[in-house]
C-alpha cells in the first residue's frame, strides 16, 4: 500500500518541480527495455502517456474500448486548451494561471500540483505544434488565442471548435509511430474489468476482449489508469456513450481511495433535453458566451405563453427580457464561471421563467452580437446608408466565421436557425472533478498504480476552469508521469517478466467471470438502460446542481433500492463469449450504481458549498455559495471497506502557503 | 411515425448474413437515427431476441465510431453529417429504410453492422505522424510562423474523423480521401515537410497492402464524407507521391 501522503516536495513553489525532477531516480535505457507498463485509456492523458513512455523505451500495453485509440472521448472537446504563454502580452504568467486555477476551483485543490500544471502548460503548446497540430493562427502566422470561461487574459489556444480532436489526433499520431515500431502494443475493443495486485503492488489487469467476449490477462510492472471521468452516472451527460467509471471503480475496490466524488461540473450551455428517448446531451461550446447574451422573459406569463407555443422569443421587447447574469453579476456578466452560470439558469427555471416546452431552458441570444459586428463591418468597409437588415446580415457573417460549426450542429439537432432566433440552452453534466486520489507522483494509494487525466481528482478542486482539462490530461501524460513513474520503476529493473499464471491472476479472472455470470443468470424483465436511466434521474435531481440533507439521504436509500432491483431483474440477452455490448453496459451500470451512493455520501458529509457542490443549507443571503474553510479545507478521500454503503473517510488537509483564501466574488 | 426497417444481421465474421425486417412504431422526428435503433433494441431485448449491434460513441459527429449504410448512402441521406447526427425528420412516415454495414474487403464485418477498421490504424502507423519525441524540449511554438492560409488548409484536412465512409462509398473501396487528408495536413505544415516524401510513400504502400482499391476519380467519397474533406487533398497527395517517386529514383 502506498502511503496516504501527498508527497509535495519542500521548497518554494516555483522550484518544487524542477528540484524534485532533478533528484528522482531514473531508469537507464537498457533497463527500460525490460519493463512493461499498462496504460488503460488512450484519451489525451493515456494517449500522451503511452507515447511518451514508449519513446523513452518502456514496453507499453495500451487499452481502449473503442475500435481505435483515436476515438477516445477527448476527441469531443471543443473550446480550447489553456497555457501560460503570454503571447498576447496581456499580463498572463505561470503564477496567474496557477492563481486562477486555485481560485476557480474554490480553494479545494493542492497548490503544489496546480503550480506544476501551470508550469508545464507552456511546453504543451510547443509539443503539439511540433507534432503538426493545426492551431488557429493570426494573419501574421503566429498562434491566435481567445479568452475562455471568464478568464481575464487570452490564454486559450484553439483549433476552431475542434480543439480536442486536433490534440487527440496529435497524441494518436505519436502513439501510431510507436505502434509501428512495436513499442506500444495496442489492445482496442478491450475493457479493463479488474486490477491484479501481487504483494501489495499493481502488476496487471483482467480485460474483456469485446469482440470475442473472452477474458484475457495482462501483466506489467506498473498500471496507469487514464480512463476518463464518471459523468455518465447521470445517464444523460455530454460524455460519450461508452464513458464509464469501471476501471477507476475497480482499482478503488482494490484499495485506491476515491476523492471528492461529489464534485461534478454542470456546464451551463448544452442543448436542452427534448424527450424521454434521449440518449445523450450535446454541448454548445462555452466560447459562445463571449458573444451570446443569456436571458429569460421578465414576466412569468410570457414564459408560460412561450412554453405553450403562443409567443416567440423574438416577439419580446428589450424591457420584457431579463438578462439575469448581467443583472446579478455586473462585473463578469455572461462570462461568470460555469457553476455560477448553471445555478443561475436553474434558479430562473425553477422560479417558473424557463422556456422551451419543458420549461427547462434559457435563451442564448446572438442578436446584439450580430448588430455590433455588423456595425463594425459597416464602419470598416465604409458602407453608407445600410439598412438594419443589411447590418445584421453582415454581422451574421462574422458570427458564422467564429461559430459556424457549432451553429450548424445546433441546427441539425434542433431544426432551429440560431442566426435568426435565439438558441435555447440548459445546464448538463460535463466533467467530474472528483476521481481517484493520487499523490504528487500521480500514484494512487495502491503501490505501482497510477491515475491520470480526468480519472484522477487532482488539479481542479471543486470546479474546473474552461480549457483546463485538456491541459491537465496532456501535462499528466507527456510531462509529469514519465518522470515520476521512473522513480518507482527503478526498483523493478531486475524483476523480469511477470507471469500471468500466478494465483493472483487466476483469482482475479475468476472474480470477473463470477460477476459476469451472476449478471447473465438474473434473466429478469428490464433492460440495463432502464436501470441506468432511473439512477441518472436520482443523481441529477438530488446530487446535481443543488443538494440538501433530506434529498441526499433519500438518494442513498433510493440508489440502494435500484441496485437491489438491478441484481434481481436485469435482463442481458445472448451469451458471454460473443460480441455482446449489453454485458459491457451491465458491467458499467453495476459500478455506477455503487459510485452514485458514494457521491451522495460525500455530498452529505460536506455541509459547506464550494464550486460545483452547492448545499442549500450553506448559502449567503443573496443565494450565493458559502464556503466553510475552517471545517472543510480538505480533500475527502474515501476508502473501500468491503461494504459499499460504509466507506471510510480519510482527510488530506489542504495547506495554502502562496494564495490567500478569499470569497469567490464575481459581482 | 411508423417505419419498416430492413437490417443486415450477421452473427459473426464467419456467418453468411442476411437482411431481416423489423417494423417499428412511435418514432418522432426529433429523435436521432441511433436513438431510433436504441428503441428497436430495447424492444428486441424484452422480446428475448438478439439486439442489433452497431458502433457508436460520442454521438456528436466527431469520434468517427458510428457508420451505417442507410438507403444506399454512407451516413444516410443528409449531407455533412454522421449517422449519429442524422435525425428522423429526414424520413417519411411509412418509409422502408435499408440499413447495412460498410462494405469493403479491407473492412471485414465483426457482427451485424459493425466492421473492423483496423486497416486505417495500420496505414497511420506507416507514416501518419511527425517524428518528434514528446520530451518537452521542442522549440517555442511561435518560432516558426505559418501563413494563416496554410494553417487553415491543414486544419481542414485534419478534421477527418476516420469513419471510413469514403471507402464504403467508393466502388473500388479506395481509401484515397482518408490517406490524402493526413498526407495533406502534414505536407502543408513546415513541421511535416521534413519527412513528407517517406510519409507519402510509406502510407500509400500500406494502403495498397491492406487491400484498399485504386482511385478512379469518381468523387463519390467526397460527396458522402461527413466532414466535407475536399478532393483537392487527393490531387495534392498525387503530386506529393509522384514527386517522391521521382526523387526516390
Ligand atoms: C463535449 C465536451 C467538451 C469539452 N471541451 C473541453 C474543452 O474545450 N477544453 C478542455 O480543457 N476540456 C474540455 N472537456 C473536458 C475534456 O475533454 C476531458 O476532461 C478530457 O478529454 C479527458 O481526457 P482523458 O484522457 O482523461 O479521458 P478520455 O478522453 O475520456 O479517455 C478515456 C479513455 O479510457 C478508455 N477506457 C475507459 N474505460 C476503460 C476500461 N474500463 N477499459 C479500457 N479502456 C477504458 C477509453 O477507451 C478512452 O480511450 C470537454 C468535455 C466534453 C464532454
Ligand atoms: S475522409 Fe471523410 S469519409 Fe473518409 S474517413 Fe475521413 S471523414 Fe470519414
Ligand atoms: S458516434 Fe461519434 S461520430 Fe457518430
Amino acid at each position: 500500500m502506498n502511503t496516504f501522503d501527498s508527497k509535495i516536495p519542500a521548497g518554494p513553489i516555483e522550484k518544487k518541480w524542477s528540484t524534485y525532477k532533478n533528484n528522482i531516480r531514473l531508469v537507464n535505457p537498457a533497463n527500460k527495455r525490460n519493463i512493461d507498463v499498462i496504460v488503460v485509456g488512450t484519451g489525451l492523458a493515456g494517449g500522451a502517456a503511452s507515447a511518451a513512455l514508449a519513446e523513452l523505451g518502456y514496453n507499453v500495453k495500451a487499452f481502449c474500448f473503442q475500435d481505435s485509440p483515436r476515438r477516445a472521448h477527448s476527441i469531443a472537446a471543443q473550446g480550447g486548451i489553456n497555457a501560460a504563454k503570454n503571447y498576447q502580452g496581456d499580463g498572463d504568467s505561470i503564477f496567474r494561471l496557477f492563481y486562477d486555477t486555485i481560485k476557480g476551483g474554490d480553494y479545494r485543490a493542492r497548490e503544489g500540483n496546480v503550480y506544476r500544471l501551470a508550469e508545464v502548460s507552456v511546453n504543451i503548446i510547443d509539443q503539439c505544434v511540433a507534432q503538426g497540430v493545426p492551431f488557429a493562427r493570426e494573419y501574421g502566422g503566429l498562434l491566435d488565442n481567445r479568452s475562455f470561461g471568464g478568464a481575464q487574459v487570452s490564454r486559450t489556444f484553439y483549433a476552431k471548435g475542434q480543439t480536442g480532436q486536433q490534440l487527440l489526433l496529435g497524441a494518436y499520431s505519436a502513439m501510431s509511430r510507436q505502434i509501428g515500431k512495436g513499442k506500444i502494443k495496442m489492445y482496442k475493443r478491450h475493457e479493463m474489468l479488474d486490477l491484479v495486485v501481487i504483494d501489495g503492488k499493481a502488476r496487471g489487469i483482467i480485460a474483456r476482449n469485446l469482440v470475442t467476449g473472452k477474458l484475457e490477462r495482462f501483466s506489467a510492472h506498473a498500471v496507469v489508469v487514464g480512463s476518463g471521468g464518471y459523468g455518465n452516472v447521470f445517464f444523460l451527460s455530454t460524455n460519450a456513450m461508452g464513458s464509464n467509471v469501471t476501471a477507476a471503480w475497480k482499482i478503488h475496490k482494490k484499495g485506491a481511495y476515491f476523492a471528492n466524488p461529489c464534485y461534478t461540473q454542470i456546464h451551463p450551455t448544452c442543448i436542452p433535453v427534448s424527450g424521454e428517448h434521449q440518449a445523450k446531451l450535446t454541448l454548445m461550446s462555452e466560447s459562445l458566451r463571449n458573444d451570446g447574451r443569456i436571458w429569460v422573459p421578465r414576466k412569468a406569463e410570457d414564459s408560460l405563453a412561450i412554453r405553450e407555443g403562443k409567443l416567440k422569443a423574438t416577439d419580446l421587447k428589450e424591457e420584457d427580457r431579463d438578462y439575469f447574469l448581467e443583472r446579478r453579476y455586473p462585473a463578469f456578466g455572461n462570462l461568470v464561471p460555469r457553476d455560477v452560470a448553471s445555478r443561475a439558469a436553474k434558479e430562473r427555471c425553477d422560479a417558473g421563467f424557463g422556456v422551451n416546452a419543458t420549461g427547462e431552458a434559457v435563451y442564448l441570444d446572438f442578436a446584439s452580437a450580430c448588430e455590433r459586428y455588423g456595425n463594425e463591418k459597416v464602419l470598416a468597409s465604409n458602407i453608407s446608408g445600410a439598412t438594419k437588415e443589411e447590418i445584421l446580415a453582415l454581422g451574421r457573417e462574422v458570427v458564422k466565421s467564429k461559430y459556424g460549426n457549432l451553429f450548424q450542429m445546433y441546427y441539425k439537432i434542433t431544426d432551429n436557425d440560431p442566426y435568426t432566433t435565439p438558441m435555447m440552452i440548459y445546464p448538463a453534466v460535463h466533467y467530474t472533478m472528483g476521481g481517484i486520489w493520487v499523490d504528487y507522483n500521480l500514484m494512487t494509494t495502491i503501490t505501482g498504480c497510477y491515475a491520470i487525466g480526468e480519472a484522477n481528482f487532482s488539479e481542479h478542486g471543486a470546479n474546473r476552469l474552461g480549457a483546463s482539462a485538456l491541459m491537465q490530461g496532456l501535462a499528466d501524460g507527456y510531462f509529469v508521469l514519465p518522470y515520476t513513474i521512473a522513480d518507482y520503476l527503478a526498483d523493478d529493473i531486475r524483476t523480469g517478466k511477470i507471469p500471468t499464471d500466478l494465483q493472483e491472476f487466476v483469482d482475479a479472472e475468476n472474480d470477473v467471470k463470477g460477476r459476469i455470470d451472476q449478471l447473465m443468470n438474473i434473466k429478469g424483465t428490464k433492460t440495463v438502460d432502464y436501470f441506468h436511466k432511473r439512477l441518472g434521474k436520482v443523481v441529477w435531481n438530488k446530487i446535481g446542481m443543488s443538494r440538501d440533507e433530506e434529498g441526499l439521504k433519500w438518494a442513498i436509500t433510493e440508489i440502494q433500492n435500484i441496485r437491489k432491483e438491478f441484481y434481481e431483474d436485469v435482463r442481458i440477452p445472448g451469451i458471454v463469449e460473443e460480441y455482446n455490448p449489453e454485458i459491457d453496459k451491465a458491467n458499467r451500470v453495476a459500478d455506477f450504481l455503487e459510485l452514485g451512493e458514494l457521491m451522495a455520501i460525500d455530498a452529505l458529509n460536506r455541509t459547506e458549498s464550494c464550486g460545483g457542490h452547492f448545499r442549500e443549507e450553506s448559502q449567503t443571503e443573496e443565494g450565493e455559495a458559502k464556503r466553510n474553510d475552517k471545517d472543510f479545507a480538505y480533500v475527502a478521500a474515501w476508502e473501500y471497506t468491503g461494504n459499499v454503503s460504509e466507506p471510510k473517510l480519510n482527510k488530506e488537509e489542504l495547506v495554502f502557503e502562496n494564495i490567500k483564501l478569499v470569497e469567490r466574488n464575481y459581482k | 411515425m411508423k417505419l419498416n426497417l430492413k437490417i443486415w444481421r450477421q452473427k459473426n465474421a464467419n456467418d453468411k448474413g442476411q437482411m431481416v425486417t423489423y417494423p417499428i412504431d412511435g418514432i418522432d422526428g426529433d429523435m436521432s437515427f441511433l436513438e431510433m435503433l436504441d428503441i428497436l433494441n430495447e424492444e428486441l431485448i424484452i422480446k428475448g431476441e438478439d439486439p442489433v449491434a452497431f458502433d457508436h460513441d460520442c454521438r456528436e459527429g466527431i469520434c468517427g465510431m458510428c457508420s451505417l449504410f442507410i438507403n444506399g448512402e454512407a451516413h444516410g441521406p443528409d449531407r455533412a453529417v454522421t449517422t449519429c447526427q442524422l435525425h428522423m425528420r429526414k424520413f417519411k412516415d411509412g418509409e422502408t429504410i435499408f440499413i447495412e454495414p460498410w462494405r469493403a474487403k479491407a473492412f471485414p464485418v465483426i457482427k451485424d453492422l459493425i466492421v473492423d477498421r483496423s486497416a486505417f490504424d495500420r496505414v497511420m502507423s506507416a507514416g501518419g505522424f511527425v517524428s518528434v519525441n514528446t520530451s518537452g524540449n521542442t522549440i517555442d511554438a511561435n518560432s516558426i510562423p505559418i501563413p494563416k492560409h496554410d494553417a487553415d488548409k491543414a486544419f481542414e484536412a485534419a478534421t477527418c474523423i476516420g469513419c471510413g465512409a469514403c471507402v464504403a462509398s467508393c466502388k473500388n473501396s479506395s481509401a484515397m480521401l482518408f490517406v490524402s487528408a493526413k498526407v495533406s495536413q502534414l505536407a502543408l505544415l513546415p513541421q511535416g515537410k521534413v519527412e513528407a516524401k517517406d510519409r507519402v510513400l510509406n502510407m500509400v504502400k500500406m494502403m495498397d497492402e491492406e487491400g484498399f482499391g485504386n482511385c478512379t476519380n469518381t468523387g463519390a467519397c467526397a460527396v458522402e464524407c461527413p466532414k466535407e474533406i475536399s478532393l483537392d487533398n487527393i490531387a495534392r497527395m498525387n503530386r506529393e507521391y509522384f514527386g517522391a517517386m521521382i526523387s526516390a529514383e
